[in-house]
């Protein structure tokens, strides 16, 4: 391992420029005669647009325009898409209502998009704002799943009936009811997976920057897949060729799954500059973000699980309610389904699995992918009906899921729900986790907890999860709209030094310096040698981006194709030096070698060569040093492994706190073991963050209860211990740099650990479900009806 | 945010000039709360007059088994304070205990006790205690200043000064904060002064509130023991996402036991 190879872990280097203030992010960016853009959002979940007078805002200082959806119908732009194509039971197309970037007609939940006023300055803009008079006639409202799916529920859409998008199914049905059939133990258990709002630290922003002499429309923007925004808004919103079209995303805080997506605002301030001919910005509001940033999660499921009497798992019932929202997002048919339904298999041998989903409309914010996006609501639901299992049939929850595990002989696994697992060994990282954790020394802990007067409790999840996105046949397959491939770029320069050019975007994960070290580690030269450029359609051949832990093992994939293109041209140019066969040539160290000799000469060398070909095989090879690729990937990769929580709660206030979080980790080769530690603490906060603190609530109007951090609890720092990390790497077998993923696990692995140590903790007082949030009084109530105490009964429900 | 017109007076009658002469005048002191609701447009003044130039209203004195703080010093001052913590620690550690430090370092005694916001911790400090606010133009005790949610006995131009605590023979303050914005959903402070027991609540309703069968409990024995099976009626308190009435009320009582057992 070099100093800055794989392996090592290099400090970031892209820190240097958050740690100066030297970040760029899209709000920093100021375009010359610049204007400013504020939307006016619906403040009601539902309601007919009757009117809209926009005279007063026109009418106010520096306002420049006010447009709402009747002007973009006019220019005829189109919706919103969705890049998934999910098919019902019945074999029907989901039901895929136009979402117009602004609604013309109807709002359909509160932070709609109902109008644009458009200013000199921001103020202005956000004065105006509140002078465009609209006139709501205000409709029933749905708020949740329950809503949605209730005979003669008013409808979201009046041409979708029941609310449903879809009514998806995956599995065997037969096989799966057989195996119920024959049974000698089933498990019950219903689960919702709570509401989320992602919450990047920078919130969204925008700027559209038409050039009425090129013709030439720019549009910055805080994305997480630029080329994915150019390809959606270009082609299907506004009908500009790609080539005269260039989405930047340049630094990006932050985006959790969150920045992801095609909204409405990106396509709003491209629209309003190519109308104006002057660049519009739009920045989010903090409280904006809450009302108009996809949220995820939000299911409610049934699950049944059949065990023989020894305590194997026979099969899985699973049905769920997938709330989508108003609208369907980029990614919102995905999630409830390919990313779900196919991830119910978990760690076991489960022979028969059956899943279906109805996915529904209500008058919410759109719902899409959120770290994790699927595999957390499927981790969740799994690891805790094998914990219900385990208490019921009265095995030891650890030795029920070893008896039930995929052994590591049984690779590559079928699952019966469509994915092949390449590897794993899960036993290995629950060893380790039970070590690392001092499992066995919990009855200890727990007596010492009992002389303070609090209830401990430890919680075990062994989950597994499916990145690393996609292979491109399959996933269209599945229905996927585009490939999923990713692409690189790596351009020698003359004097040996190394610019990569990369279809993944860094929001956080310090692509920037991890990328560097597999060049570093390939060509044998330091990663100040090599620049990372990403995020910009005019600088990357093509991209589909980052999400879905997919940079390294796709992106990074790439990187290394096209380094060994450069290798293998260099080898050439080196024989030629060398005066020796190609096929005689060593590459090792930064240098090309004839084999079993001392005559060598320097990668540094072979670029000059290659750029000042004074001496080189001209009549064989071209001059210059530069490669791409494009890979496509054979399959997907699946991290896995062990996270155990140990809490302690006050049973007087029902506080639960967080004392101790082993995570154990199987996600393939590490590049750098800092990176992936951090990448990992920050899954686990958020996972944390959703069993313990957060949740989206609004109320049966449909306004957002949870709209500011006043009453949306972020977890803190404060509210961890100190995260024990560590991993088990058994290498992905399918693409050259044995890289699984790390960007999910802990938000995948750690929610049902944690609800399951507060169950291990309440069940000896006689609590038998929680859900999460654990809040501090759901606590409390749990703990007051389970000793028939009437003052903490629940008063309104 | 609307436009307004900013005054910085170096003392008191300065300031109560500017404020009388303003159209919507408003006090600025540490601005924590009135910032963040005219961003939000819901307060729209057209002046501001700022406290933070009048050094009368600076500085932390001891005397005569008081403890005297001016309006405009910080809560991060008052926890840091070598005064308060030899003579009153618990109001040491309450100051510590609001907000994260950003907050603590800009919000004032006096701006909290003007703005009376139901889930602040310092009402519950000058009840508990029994404090007396010192205004530009008289003393007001703590008892009859709070006067329901967001009211105070202040006059429209009347200008807090300082506020003046009688140190306790022993005093604890438990607060349950509410996870989210660290406000209380319910604060318990719990003394044992020269003017007997007092046990005041903050977060739990629309305005800080005495327990009355607390005090006179404890005044019969001043140990934890001495409140169990005292009920607070869940009848006047807040409920909502964050806590509901009942649970709130439960809260009063875990948070006042804790106090006290703090105290010994």
């Amino acid at each position: 391992m070099s100093a800055t190879g794989i392996g090592a872990s290099v400090k970031r280097v892209e820190d240097h420029r958050f740690l100066i203030g030297r970040g760029r992010y899209t709000d920093d960016i100021n375009r010359p005669g610049q204007l400013f853009a504020v939307i006016v959002r619906s403040p009601v979940a539902h309601a007919r647009i009757a009117a809209i007078d926009a005279g007063e805002a026109l009418a106010a200082p520096g306002v420049v325009a006010v447009y709402t959806g009747a002007d973009m119908a006019a220019d005829e732009v189109g919706g919103l898409p969705c890049s998934w194509l999910v098919y019902s039971k019945d074999g029907s197309e989901m039901k895929e209502p136009v979402h117009p970037p602004l609604v013309p007609d109807r709002a359909r939940h509160v932070g709609d998009q109902v109008a644009v006023v458009i200013a000199e300055t921001r103020a202005q803009a956000k004065a105006a704002a509140g002078l465009v008079d609209v006139d709501y006639q205000e409709l029933p409202v749905l708020v949740t799943c329950g809503d949605a799916i209730t005979d003669g529920a008013p409808l979201v859409w009046d041409d979708v009936p029941g609310n449903t998008c879809f009514d998806w199914e995956i599995g065997d049905k037969a096989a799966t009811d057989a195996a119920f059939a024959r049974a000698d133990h089933v498990v019950r258990l219903d689960v919702v997976n709570n509401r989320l709002i992602p919450n990047a630290m920078e919130p969204r922003c925008a700027i559209g920057d038409y050039d009425p002499g090129s013709d030439l429309t720019t549009l910055y923007t805080t994305s997480q897949n630029p080329h994915v925004i150019r390809l959606l808004m270009g082609n299907f919103v506004l009908g500009i060729p790609e080539s005269k079209l260039r989405v930047v995303a340049p630094d990006v805080g932050g985006g959790f799954g969150s920045k992801i997506f095609h909204y409405a605002e990106e396509a709003i301030v491209t629209w309003a500059s190519r109308k104006l001919g002057r660049p519009v910005k739009w920045t989010a509001e903090r409280s904006e973000s809450f009302m108009s940033d996809a949220h995820g999660r939000d299911h409610v499921s049934h699950a049944e699980l059949a065990l023989d009497k020894e305590g194997t798992f026979l099969g899985l019932r699973v049905s769920t309610v997938a709330n989508v929202g108003a609208y369907l997002s980029t990614f919102g048919a995905a999630v409830p389904t390919y990313l779900y339904g196919t991830l119910l298999s978990g760690c076991y041998r489960t022979p028969a699995i059956y899943c279906e989903v109805r996915a529904v409309f209500t008058n919410t914010v759109p719902v899409d992918a959120y770290r994790g996006a699927g595999r957390p609501e499927a981790a969740y639901l799994i690891e805790r009906i094998v914990d219900e299992a385990a208490r019921e049939l009265g095995i030891d929850r650890v030795e029920l899921r070893r008896r039930n595990f995929i052994p590591v002989d049984a690779f590559p696994y079928q699952t019966p729900v469509a994915l092949e697992y390449d590897t794993g060994n899960y036993d290995a990282t629950l060893d380790r986790a039970l070590e690392a954790s001092d499992w066995q020394g919990f009855a200890v802990r727990r007596q010492q907890a009992v002389g303070r007067g609090m209830l401990r409790g430890i919680g075990i999840s062994t989950y597994v999860e499916a990145c690393g996105l996609a292979p491109s046949n399959v996933a269209g397959q599945l229905g996927a709209r585009a490939g999923l491939y990713e692409s690189a770029i790596v351009r020698v320069h003359p004097t040996g030094s190394v610019t990569v050019f990369t279809g993944s975007h860094s929001h956080g994960q310090g692509h920037e310096t991890t990328f560097a070290q597999i060049v570093s580690d390939r060509l044998g030269i330091d990663i100040e040698q090599v620049e990372v450029v990403h995020g910009d359609t005019e600088k990357i051949p093509f991209g589909m981006g980052t999400y879905g832990s997919r940079s390294l093992a796709v992106g990074g994939s790439a990187v290394v194709k096209a380094l060994d293109k450069i290798v293998e041209k260099g080898r050439k140019i080196a024989a030629h030096t060398l005066e020796a066969s190609a096929e005689d040539i060593e590459f090792a160290d930064g240098e090309f070698r004839v084999a079993g000799t001392d005559r060598a000469t320097a990668f540094a060398d072979v670029a000059f060569s290659a750029y000042v070909p004074h001496d080189y095989p001209l009549e064989e090879l071209e001059p210059g040093l530069e490669a791409s690729a494009f890979y496509d990937p054979k399959n997907f990769t699946f991290p896995a492994g062990c996270h155990v929580c140990e809490v302690e709660i006050d049973p007087e206030t029902g506080v639960v706190r967080v004392v101790a979080v082993t995570a154990s980790d199987d996600v393939g080769i590490v590049i750098n073991p800092m990176i992936v530690d951090g990448q990992i603490h920050g899954g686990l906060a958020q996972g944390i963050g959703q069993a313990l603190y957060e949740s989206c609530v609004y109320d049966e109007s449909g306004q957002l209860l949870t709209g500011s951090y006043l009453n949306y609890c972020m977890p803190r720092a404060a509210d961890f211990p100190f995260f024990n990390v560590g991993n088990h790497v058994t290498p992905c077998t399918h693409n050259p740099l044995g890289a699984k993923g790390v960007g999910e696990v802990g938000s995948i692995g750690v929610p049902p650990a944690v609800i399951n140590a507060v169950l291990d903790a309440l069940v000896p007082v006689g609590v038998t479900g929680i859900e999460m949030p654990a809040t501090s009084e759901k606590v409390w109530r749990a703990i007051c009806d389970a000793k028939g105490d009437a003052k903490g009964r629940a008063v309104a429900s | 945010m609307q436009p307004f017109q900013i005054h910085r007076p170096s003392s008191v009658a300065e300031a109560l000039a500017a404020l009388r002469g303003a159209g919507e005048g408003k006090l600025l002191a540490g601005g924590q709360s009135l910032i963040p609701v005219m961003k939000l447009d819901l307060a729209e003044p057209t002046d501001l007059v700022s406290l933070a130039g009048i050094d009368a209203l600076r500085g932390i004195r001891s005397e005569g088994g008081r403890v005297v703080i001016g309006a405009a010093v910080s809560h991060a001052e008052v926890e840091a304070s070598p005064d308060v913590a030899a003579a009153i620690p618990a109001l040491a550690r309450l100051a510590g205990a609001i907000g994260d430090a950003q907050v603590r370092n800009r919000g004032t005694l006096g701006g909290s006790v003007a703005h009376a916001d139901p889930a602040a911790d310092y009402p519950a400090a000058l009840v508990g205690l029994g404090a007396t606010v010192v205004t530009d133009r008289r003393e007001i005790g703590a008892d009859s200043f709070f006067t329901g949610l967001f009211e105070t006995a202040l006059v429209e131009d009347e200008i807090v000064t300082a506020v003046s605590f009688p140190v306790p023979e022993r005093a604890a303050y438990a607060k349950f904060p509410n996870p989210a914005s660290k406000f209380a959903i319910v604060g318990v402070m719990v003394a044992a002064t020269g003017q007997g027991v007092r046990v005041a609540v903050t977060g739990a309703g629309p305005s800080v509130f005495r327990v009355a069968e607390m005090e006179s409990a404890l005044a019969d024995g001043f140990r934890p023991e001495a409140l169990d099976g005292i009920a607070v009626s869940s009848d006047e308190l807040f409920g909502d996402g964050d806590a509901s009435a009942e649970y709130r009320a439960h809260l009063v009582g875990v948070m006042a036991r804790r106090a006290v057992a703090e105290c010994a």
